[in-house]
């Protein structure tokens, strides 16, 4: 299964980190292309081209992909039951983590709470 | 403000139908969704029965109805919401977080939203330990105890799915009899693994971080009890989305838009289609018929009734 959206998708635990370590503000949607997947990955497409979120960096990644566990097995996460497993990374830490559907105004409700423009 | 022929609140297959036929009709047309542009169809795996077309993904099919759409010339804007709106003049006027739009005539095709139990206990345990969606999330609870809730068709098919992961699948149910077909209940009542509550609803959710238990209610007696489980599924069917509306157009008692054979609703120039308005069948072929008649009943009001057709 591959993820079928158009954000960049992360592919190993490297570029993970690599990718935290070096941007301020991230936010992983960690899933499959599932009923409760598909409406967080469309508001991040959304916000990725906005003005208003623009220092944010946007991703996702496969939740079956073996390289994955750098998030399902996160402590933040430990407790989670049921996809997708959003993380919101500030300067390499989590700051945040959701569990299942998110609307838009509960994502940038986050966003907003999180990440400082 | 941006000024349409007509808006269409929701971009579901309702919407976006009746956006195809309206912009193939030289109308200028705005779609907006407060969520992701297709609505329920996009939580639906696998469409098998819709004519013409091979089983594929409601994700597949709304994007199909949205490309389709576009590709007719309709703007088509998803998680939008609705800050006010004025339905009552010839002019309609909708305010978004997005900007501020107009049109001659309005579809109201908003669908519907999954029915949630409403306990406070609920919102608390989604994600860990509750759950929608069992395709999406029945392997969390592999050999686990679970309840589903709920009696009809939904409720009896997932609970059988569910089986194939967890211990031991608990079906909760208000009432006497279920509302499911008669095979989704005898392929229920053969399933060893599961067992059944009538009668019964639930009172809380229970639990620290997670989700640990359930606190129950027998409507028969009015006892209660603690079931130990560590997931619950609930699938007690859809409620209208027409809250936002429910000033402006005419509704029925189960919160539904009332309209005529058109689509019309009770205010000149908004129509309703698609799960919202007050019908028997939900289904999408039935609202992608809705989506039609409403952009014919449109185009009636707009330009007169087709000659043709008189």
């Amino acid at each position: 299964m591959t993820l079928d959206t158009n954000l960049n998708h992360v592919k190993t635990e490297a570029e993970l980190k690599d990718l935290i370590n070096n941007n301020e503000s991230v936010m992983v949607c960690c899933g499959r292309m599932g009923p409760m997947c598909l409406p967080v990955y469309d508001v991040m497409e959304q916000l990725e081209g906005s003005d208003e979120y623009g220092h944010v960096v946007f991703r996702d990644m496969l939740f079956d992909n073996p390289e994955a566990a750098a998030i399902r097995d996160l402590p933040e996460c430990s407790s989670f039951r049921g996809l997708p497993f959003t993380v919101y990374y500030r300067n390499g830490k989590v700051v945040k983590a959701t569990s299942s559907i998110q609307n838009k105004d509960q994502v940038t409700g986050i966003l907003d709470e999180v990440f400082e423009k | 403000m941006k000024k349409y022929d007509v808006i269409i609140l929701g971009a579901g297959p309702a919407g976006l139908t009746a956006g195809i036929y309206l912009s193939r009709a030289r109308q200028s047309v705005l779609i907006l969704d407060k969520g992701t542009v297709g609505g329920q169809v996009i939580l639906t795996h696998a469409v098998a029965n819709y004519p013409g077309l091979p089983e594929l993904s409601g994700y597949k099919l709304a994007s199909e109805m949205k490309k389709q759409a576009a590709d007719f010339g309709c703007d088509i804007l998803g998680n939008t919401s609705i800050k006010d709106f004025n339905f009552k003049g010839e002019e309609k006027v909708v305010i978004t977080d997005s900007g501020e739009y107009s049109s001659r005539a309005v579809i109201l095709a908003v669908g519907g939203q999954p029915r949630k139990l409403g306990l406070e206990s609920e919102e608390k345990f989604q994600g860990r330990g509750i759950s929608y969606c069992a395709t999406c999330d029945g392997d969390f609870f592999t050999d686990q105890d679970i309840v589903v809730v709920g009696g009809g068709n939904s409720a009896l098919e997932e609970a059988v799915s569910l089986t194939t992961y967890a211990r031991s699948v608990t079906i909760i149910h208000q009432f006497d009899h279920f509302q499911g077909y008669p095979h989704a209940i005898k392929a229920a009542g053969d399933n060893p693994k599961i067992r059944f509550m009538m009668e019964s609803e639930i009172l809380e959710f229970t639990g620290d971080t997670d989700l640990t238990g359930v606190r129950i209610l027998n409507k028969r007696d009015g006892s209660e009890q603690q079931l130990a489980v560590t997931g619950a599924f609930i699938f007690i069917g859809y409620q209208p989305g027409s809250k936002l509306f429910e000033n402006c157009v005419r509704l029925n008692q189960r919160g539904e838009i009332l309209v005529d054979e058109m689509m019309a609703t009770d205010v000149p120039g908004v129509f309703a289609a698609g799960d919202v308005r007050q019908k028997k069948f939900r289904q999408i072929t039935t609202a992608v018929s809705d989506g039609t008649t409403a952009a014919l009943g449109v185009m009636d009001y707009l330009v007169g009734p087709d000659p043709d057709k008189e």
